[in-house]
């Protein structure tokens, strides 16, 4: 082994600093030629809708002519004309603060039933995520029709056993709890993530726990819950996007609960129905753009519902910090 | 300050190029003279499916026998929305049909679909064969850019066997009379739950929609600037109050109750035909339905029954359609004018695709003609189509926004939320108005 004079990494470095510049330019050049189908995926699809959208915004747009610059007019009817526009949001945000975390609950809950099954676990998993592969629209329709006040077998159930079953869907007080456990009964994309989280938990983690004498409700909270943080947080950010974005069941529960489902001529008329209490931000969206042609002002609700989901998924984001294994162990 | 140029540059791209990209070409001069020989492709796109869409490909298939040379490209199952975002992106649509007259106050001011005025004029096309309703919602200040495509037309529908149980002997002729006979025909189950019902007035329900309710008074939408007129016509207070006393009658929860049990409007469950619904305003395609569902069914139809003051105006119905029209990004107009002309002036089209689609046929001569299908029942709504007491609902650059916004307060009416009526209508001509400000304006 040669002695290596101390400067001679410096001069080796020197020496050497042409060929590793190219290497690291080279490096740099394969890693943004495999970033470019993304990044263009991400401009295309994104960075150009939304700046698109908040230009619209700005502008009298039909889609069907040039659109027309007409400053903050679309916002001022939207914060001070708009008749519906609060109510659908209002109805948003219900699904948001209701929506989401019943279903996290639930099927939470199952997962961990589900992790102490001991006999015929598969028929359990697969019976509690087969739901979830029904298409919504099916899974809507049929829902709307097992609670059909006057033929569904949901009241004919309650009315063999004397009493008067409600009018679900078409109760503006009790539609959205109806979705909701329309929600619950499709809990199988949820739980199935939540059931391989739980079942990630290391075993050790418990037994240790247990020689500690800690409750089950202690090994929950110390062991459990610091160990599938990350996972609860991504079914709360993507729960909480869905639901902000929730439209497809609303809809179709409106149509078909108003009794004018019909085929190849839109929605419009029945989108909120009972009394607009299944109207949902994207729905009056879609109503004002599609509708009424006021894409202009439909770009407005657009750059809205996105700066509100933008600021309600930073401040999620901050808050579940507190909850991140670092801390929940420290 | 790095960050903020690739930024402020890619917003500056986004809006010339969003703007940019809206610009589509203006109507085009035509020639002189329709061509002598039709030769080309052609793409014909409309809502139509399944058996609705065979009727219309064997009108196409008469067209394109007729013009050998010719091949229309039909796209069915494309709804309003689909045909919209077509046009806008610069599809190939050269003619484009909607199930919808809302359409076209955008459609027409914005040049979507183009101007016919200068085809008709050049080939002398009777646009006086249209009957005057279909006519008048197929333009939009004074720019003809569609057709009507056959017609729906709104009448009253009644159970003749129920009517007779309950010793009438004719259908109604005034909404006074109607509520009579329906109280008399609506029978309830020992808890008190409607069991069958001989008119359902609430709102939202079937058919039952602020324009066949309208029809009532011979109540007015617009003004002529395009504004509402909704809190001026004093036909429309008069025929709330009316409406939410019937509701009263019989008690808004009981009804909301019934019509939430009832089956699906466009199913064999219908109430109508399932025989628990004595009455019901619905358009001359039901008797299609009723045809195939409800064979043993004994019906008659009678044109929409009007308050007794306001009894000049009985004989019409709300008129409605299908319309068609020339997309602004044709590339092959004069095919397209001329596939647009077979579908809606050649009789023999006209009737084959009534008679097929149990729509009503929109011109004169088609519904003179001896092939047309015609049951008593259907007949009512043919005269209705030509009465001079039908009215429509006015184009409007904001589609059917403003039958919305009445809609939404009438709902309210009829459960006791609407407040003072005429506070109430007045705020809807405000929503109304607004709405139009966003959309026209300086």
């Amino acid at each position: 082994m040669s002695a290596v004079p101390l400067n001679s990494g410096r001069t080796a470095s020197l020496a050497v600093r042409p060929g590793l510049k190219r290497s690291q330019r080279r490096r740099q050049l394969t890693a943004l030629a495999m970033l470019t189908p993304a990044l263009l995926g991400l401009a295309i699809f994104f960075v150009f809708p939304l700046l698109a959208s908040v230009v619209f915004s700005f502008t009298r747009y039909d889609l069907l002519s040039d659109p027309q610059w007409v400053g903050l007019l679309n916002y001022e009817y939207l914060f001070t004309k708009d008749p519906k526009v609060w109510i659908a949001a209002g109805n948003t945000l219900w699904f948001v603060v209701i929506l989401v975390p019943v279903r996290m609950l639930t099927s939470l809950l199952v997962a961990m039933l589900l992790v102490r099954a001991r006999q015929a676990s598969g028929f359990w998993r697969t019976a509690f995520y087969l739901p979830a592969l029904v298409p919504p629209v099916a899974s809507v329709v049929a829902f709307v029709f097992l609670f059909n006040p006057g033929t569904g077998p949901v009241n004919t159930i309650i009315g063999f056993f004397g009493g008067q079953g409600p009018l679900w869907f078409n109760d503006p007080a009790l539609s959205k709890p109806s979705l909701l456990l329309l929600g619950v009964w499709v809990l199988g994309d949820i739980m199935i993530i939540f059931l391989a989280a739980l079942l990630d938990v290391p075993r050790e983690q418990y037994e240790a726990a247990e020689l500690d004498g800690a409750s089950s409700a202690q090994r929950f909270r110390y062991v459990t819950l610091p160990n599938i943080v990350p996972v609860l947080v991504f079914a709360l950010v993507t729960g909480v996007i869905a639901a902000l974005q929730y439209f497809t069941e609303a809809a179709v529960a409106s149509s078909v609960a108003s009794g004018k489902a019909t085929v190849g001529e839109g929605a419009g008329s029945t989108i909120g129905y009972p009394d607009d209490s299944l109207l949902t931000f994207t729905q009056w969206i879609y109503v004002r753009g599609f509708s009424n042609f006021q894409l202009g002002y439909a770009s407005a609700l657009a750059v809205l519902l996105f700066v509100v989901a933008a600021l309600f998924l930073v401040l999620l984001l901050r808050r579940v910090k507190a909850f991140t294994p670092e801390e929940a162990q420290g | 300050m790095k960050m903020q140029r690739p930024l402020a540059a890619i917003i500056a791209i986004a809006a010339v190029t969003a703007l940019a990209a809206c610009s589509g070409p203006s109507n085009q001069e035509i020639s002189p003279t329709a061509p002598a020989h039709l030769e080309g492709t052609v793409s014909l796109w409309h809502f139509f499916s399944d058996r609705e869409a065979d009727v219309i490909q064997s009108v196409v298939d008469d067209f394109e026998a007729a013009n050998p040379d010719v091949t229309v490209d039909v796209h069915s199952g494309q709804d309003d929305e689909k045909l919209q975002k077509a046009i806008a992106a610069g599809n190939n649509v050269d003619v484009g049909i909607s199930y919808s007259t809302d359409i076209v106050g955008a459609f027409c001011s914005s040049g979507a679909f183009r101007d016919l005025g200068p085809y008709i004029e050049r080939d002398g096309v009777d646009v006086g064969q249209f009957s005057e309703t279909t006519a008048s919602y197929t333009q939009f200040e004074g720019t003809r850019c569609a057709l009507p495509v056959l017609a729906d037309a709104y009448g009253l529908y009644v159970n003749d066997d129920m009517l007779a149980d309950a010793g009438y002997d004719h259908a109604p002729q005034t909404m006074e009379e109607l509520e009579e006979m329906a109280l008399a025909m609506t029978t309830y189950k020992d808890d008190g739950s409607i069991d069958v019902l001989g008119f359902n007035p609430l709102m939202g329900y079937y058919e039952n929609t602020p324009t066949n309710w309208a029809m009532t008074v011979g109540a007015t939408w617009l003004k002529d600037d395009g504004t509402s007129n909704i809190g001026s016509d004093s036909g429309w207070a008069e025929i709330l109050q009316w409406q939410k006393d019937f509701v009263d009658a019989i008690g808004y929860d009981k009804l909301q109750a019934y019509s939430a049990g009832m089956g699906q409007e466009f199913s064999a469950d219908n109430a109508f035909q399932t025989g628990k619904l004595a009455m019901n305003f619905d358009g001359e395609y039901r008797t299609a339905f009723i045809a195939d569902q409800a064979p043993d069914l004994n019906y008659s139809t009678v044109p929409i029954p009007t308050l007794a003051d306001h009894s000049d105006s009985y004989g019409g119905g709300y008129v409605t359609g299908n319309i068609g029209g020339i997309a602004k990004n044709s590339k092959n107009p004069e095919l397209a004018w001329a596939l647009l002309e077979y579908l809606t002036t050649d009789t023999d089209a006209v009737v084959k695709l009534s008679n097929g689609l149990k729509n009503a046929p929109t011109i004169t001569s088609a519904l003179e003609s001896p092939d047309l299908e015609v049951t008593p029942q259907f007949q009512t709504f043919l005269d209705i189509i030509q009465s001079p007491n039908s009215k429509t609902t006015p184009p409007s650059k904001v589609g059917a926004g403003y039958q919305q916004a009445m809609g939404d307060y009438w709902n309210k009416f009829q459960q006791g939320d609407g407040g003072d009526l005429t506070d109430g209508l007045t705020g809807v001509d405000t929503a109304i108005n607004d709405s139009l400000a966003l959309v026209d304006g300086p």
